[in-house]
């Protein structure tokens, strides 16, 4: 019997403006150590913590977001991105982080586990969860 | 004399922005600080907010808060003006007092 399940983590706020974007990638990690099939699902202003070129040395914060690119590592397998909140945004997929992934046995491996999708296909991923997380 | 607006929320998650534009005068100077720069990013769907309100007021993004989020200056909309922190403390000296928009 396993008790793997599929935990959906959904990022819907910016980064620095508040701790919430921190908070939800110090607990990705702790999922991903505990050997669950975590999925990262990026909408709203959620989809500003994948930007690239941040640099924080102006405000005095930690610059969180090369945690990201190190996720494939900790064999998250999944990052989505709503589509029409990068829209809104007046980003592209070029606009985000990319993040690779290895398998270190089968050694199968992608170049970039972020995935832009469409709405109909976020509220599927999200009903296929076991559970999801809200940040 | 006028007062200096600031605006630390993301126009997508709150109303701050709007507000402030709809409820302050013309010739007022707005600061965008915090998770309130992404307002100033071209091609957005609240572009028009800040391309019309340069045209009477004085709309101000502060760098170090740009910068941090990974907004390209060439992507800014036309009429915005980068600040630094000494130039914050400038348009509150400058102005006769400061309405935050939370």
């Amino acid at each position: 019997m396993s008790d793997t399940k599929n935990f959906m983590f959904l990022n819907r706020r910016a980064p620095y403006g508040t701790i919430y974007a921190w908070e939800s990638l110090e607990v990705v990690l702790i999922a991903a150590a505990f050997e669950q099939n975590v999925s990262l699902m990026f909408a709203d202003d959620g989809v500003y913590e994948l930007t690239k070129n941040q640099d924080t040395a102006g405000i005095g914060m930690k610059n969180f977001s090369p945690t990201y690119r190190t996720l494939g590592d900790y064999e998250v397998r999944h990052m989505y991105v709503d589509k029409a909140s990068l829209e809104a945004r007046g980003l592209t997929a070029d606009d985000l982080v990319q993040v690779e992934w290895e398998d270190w046995e089968t050694e199968e491996s992608v170049d970039n586990i972020v995935e832009v999708v469409d709405s109909e296909r976020v509220a599927e991923l999200l009903d296929e969860s076991d559970v999801v997380f809200s940040f | 004399m006028s007062d200096l607006h600031t605006v630390n929320k993301s126009p997508f998650e709150k109303n701050s922005l709007e507000s402030c534009l709809r409820l302050s005068k013309a010739g007022s100077a707005i600061l965008l600080y915090e998770d309130g720069v992404y307002a100033a990013l071209k091609g957005t769907a609240v572009e028009n907010m800040i391309a019309s309100a340069v045209s009477d007021k004085k709309v101000y993004v502060l760098g170090p808060d740009y910068k941090a989020r990974g907004l390209a200056d060439d992507r800014m909309i036309d009429g915005v003006e980068v600040v630094d922190y000494a130039g914050f403390v400038d348009l509150v000296d400058a102005n006769d007092k400061v309405q935050a928009w939370v």
